[in-house]
């Protein structure tokens, strides 16, 4: 029999899949996989969901199961936990620059953020660089996402909100 | 926990899920019909945000007695649900929408950043969570509130509208549920009369700035999560038609 992959294997198998609304990002870059134990035959991720009411969660839940299902484990479970809550602090660096070079400027470090903040830091356009921006609307295609425009290079772009 | 404490909290979870699922469902009725695309968008977003902190409450709840969200959300009588009248009353215009939304993301901001401290943990992590989504809430209906107030004086009159109709019915977020008062001794929930006080400060303070009067005679203001407006029947016969129709539709 062979023996069962290890914890490592179940890391690199997840890496594999890719953001359902992102896909030039993967999961785990994004923060969404917190942790993978292999127990006995039993395989556990656990996750936790970037916006509560992200439509892509389930999407993201069959994958992973289905990416450790694929390594040979008979059982697998997958595990949401809310806490802490994610943040986009969780964002890999490189998954950062992946978003950037295809057109979403990534989300900004949280900081200390208050409870209402009002004033919007400046976003860098992810086509030229420009600092002069301006947020069209906060809500954009996705939950993750806001659109803003480029006042120096005319393009309007998405940008990650900063969660 | 002992038995008391938990037929508390069940009714209470209950009642924060039912607000988030209608109010969710109202602002849906948008979709397709805003006044531009970008804020047809923007309150589908706010729609779905408002259903996941749904399906949060509802989760919690479901751990706590087994009970499955989707049936309590698509298989309840009205006289079952336990939201507040302002999620259910019709959406009205524009500004009836954004200033309900503002009134609720002004109190949800402030009793989550409240249950965030919550002694019972399931409750605190969720409280943690949907706070980070409220920020965006706020933001833009706040915004929507100081454009149609002072904006033209169309804009301004349905907007004063929006508040007289809506001000007595808004005074029932601060109103406890029977038996709300074991969970705020045990630190589970929040206080509702603190919460009050610091919305009344805010809210007043941004649309009297928004040259809005409060009304003098706040009309009709609801005490009992047990009655509805006849609006919420009509609401549910909507929103339950597919699954009492088809309780294992899957695909759509």
């Amino acid at each position: 029999m062979t023996p069962l992959p290890s914890a490592d294997q179940v890391w690199q198998a997840l890496a594999q899949l890719p953001d359902p609304e992102i896909p030039v990002v993967n999961v785990v870059e994004m923060g969404i996989v917190r942790d993978v134990r292999v127990e006995g035959g039993k395989a556990v991720v656990i996750m936790t969901p970037t916006f509560s009411g992200c439509p892509a969660l389930h999407v993201i839940r069959e994958g992973l199961e289905q990416a450790v299902r694929g390594l040979g484990f008979a059982e697998v479970e997958v595990r949401t936990v809310l806490f802490p809550p994610w943040s986009t602090d969780c964002i890999a660096p490189e998954a950062r620059a992946k978003l950037e070079r295809y057109g979403i400027a990534p989300p900004r470090p949280t900081g200390k953020m208050g409870l209402i903040e009002l004033e919007l830091e400046p976003v860098r356009c992810p086509r030229c660089g420009s600092l002069d921006t301006t947020v069209k609307n906060t809500f954009g295609p996705t939950l993750c996402k806001s659109i803003y425009v480029c006042n120096a290079c005319r393009e309007p772009f998405e940008s990650f909100k900063t969660l | 926990m002992n038995e008391q404490l938990k037929q508390a909290l069940i009714a209470k979870l209950t009642a924060l899920a039912d607000d988030e699922l209608i109010l969710a469902h109202r602002n849906s009725e948008w979709v397709g019909h805003g006044p531009i695309l970008e804020e047809d968008i923007a309150l589908a977003n706010i729609a779905q945000d408002e259903l996941g902190h749904a399906a949060l409450w509802y989760g919690l709840r479901s751990a706590l007695d087994g009970s499955d969200p989707d049936r309590l959300a698509f298989f309840r009588e009205a006289t079952e649900f336990h939201n507040c009248e302002l999620v259910e009353l019709p959406k009205g215009d524009w500004a009836f929408t954004l200033l309900r939304q503002y009134l609720f993301d002004a109190y949800e901001t402030l009793w989550l950043s409240a249950a965030k401290d919550s002694t019972y943990q399931p409750l605190a992590e969720v409280a943690a969570k949907a706070l980070r989504e409220e920020r965006f809430h706020l933001q833009h209906t706040r915004a929507w509130v100081e454009r149609l107030g002072l904006g033209t004086e169309e804009s301004n009159r349905r907007m004063q509208a929006a508040l007289d109709a809506q001000w007595g019915y808004a005074q029932q977020l601060f109103v406890p549920l029977e038996g709300e008062g074991v969970l705020v001794g045990e630190g589970i929930v929040p206080d509702l009369a603190g919460i009050k006080e610091a919305w009344l400060a805010s809210t007043t303070q941004h649309l009297q700035g928004s040259g809005l009067k409060l009304p003098l005679q706040p009309g009709y203001q609801p005490t009992s999560r047990q009655m509805h407006t006849e609006h919420l029947w009509s609401l549910l016969a909507e929103m339950q038609s597919t699954a009492r129709w088809d309780a294992e539709a899957k695909v759509w």
